[in-house]
């Protein structure tokens, strides 16, 4: 007979009580993707054709640099939070699972600080 | 199936559905797993982003070069995709929004809400086209 209780053969098999937190943040950044989507997709239409100078004046202002910002940042914690959820629901092997979701933050921490350092080179950078 | 009495002799015949061939996804399902594909699609589709703002930040040869790649058809169709992606997930975000205040479950709104994120996202995106390709000049961005 073990002598383990009963509370230690459980114990971290429960949920990690952030699950509330998991989903406000989810609808925290979708609402400010909301706004920042919006602006992001008009940048992009307007710089349409133009040439290389032009975009890097464009970007360098700080009411441009700043949603901008803020786009790359909101939409990497939503991606994340989102794609953890997928892999939850379709990985269901510990190890693998474990690695994507560290493959997950890796892959979203990498694409907001690619991004927020070109923009702060285009702002900052001579 | 009123020959699948005849068929089987004496047994009786008994509803086939849900049956693979005949069976009919209810649009709210669709629209579910539709947000779920484009939230994965725009989860890949920020590398683009990434890529314009590193060519950018790289200088004009880099940005040169990445305007290209996306200037091709191929690279339109990708941004094409991607702009309905986004719009598409934004709507269904939205529904989401309306659903989190504990509003919209009746069945008729639900199915209302489901073929408006349709709607919506499929007018947008053709109109920004339109925009895109005879007023500003094709080659986004
Ligand atoms: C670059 C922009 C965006 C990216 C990369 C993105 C990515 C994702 C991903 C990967 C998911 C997980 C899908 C799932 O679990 O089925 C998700 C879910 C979600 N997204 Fe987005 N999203 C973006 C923009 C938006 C916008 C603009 C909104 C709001 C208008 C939004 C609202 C939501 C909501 C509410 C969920 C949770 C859905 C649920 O609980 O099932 N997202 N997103």
């Amino acid at each position: 007979m073990s002598m383990r209780t009963p509370l230690k053969e459980v114990r971290r098999l429960g949920s990690a009580k952030e699950g509330a937190d998991h989903f406000w943040t989810q609808r925290t950044t979708g609402a400010a993707n909301l706004v920042l989507s919006i602006f992001a997709i008009w940048l992009a239409v307007s710089l349409i054709g133009a040439d290389h100078a032009t975009v890097k004046a464009t970007i360098a202002q700080p009411i441009i640099a700043l949603p901008l910002l803020l786009f790359v940042t909101s939409a990497a914690i939503h991606m994340r939070l989102g794609m953890q959820v997928i892999i939850e629901d379709y990985v269901h092997g510990e190890a693998a699972k474990i690695v994507l979701l560290m493959l997950n933050s890796f892959f979203a921490i990498a694409v907001a600080a690619a991004s927020a350092l070109s923009i702060l080179k285009l702002s900052f950078g001579g | 199936m009123a020959d699948a009495k005849a068929e089987r002799g004496s047994q009786a015949a008994r509803p086939l559905s849900p049956h693979l061939q005949i069976y009919k996804m209810p649009v709210n399902m669709l629209m579910s797993i539709v947000h779920r594909i484009t939230g994965a699609a725009l989860y890949f589709g920020t590398v683009l982003v990434a890529c314009v703002l590193v060519a950018a930040a790289s200088g004009p040869d880099a940005y040169a070069t990445v305007t290209g790649l996306l200037g091709t058809w191929l690279g339109q169709l990708v941004l094409f995709g991607y702009t309905w992606a986004l719009l598409h997930h934004l709507a269904g975000g939205i529904r989401h929004f309306i659903w989190d205040t504990g509003r919209g479950y009746k069945l008729e709104t639900v199915d209302l809400l489901s073929w408006g994120t349709l709607a919506f996202s499929a007018i947008t995106t053709v109109l920004i086209w339109l925009y895109v390709l005879f007023v500003a000049g094709g080659s986004a961005p």
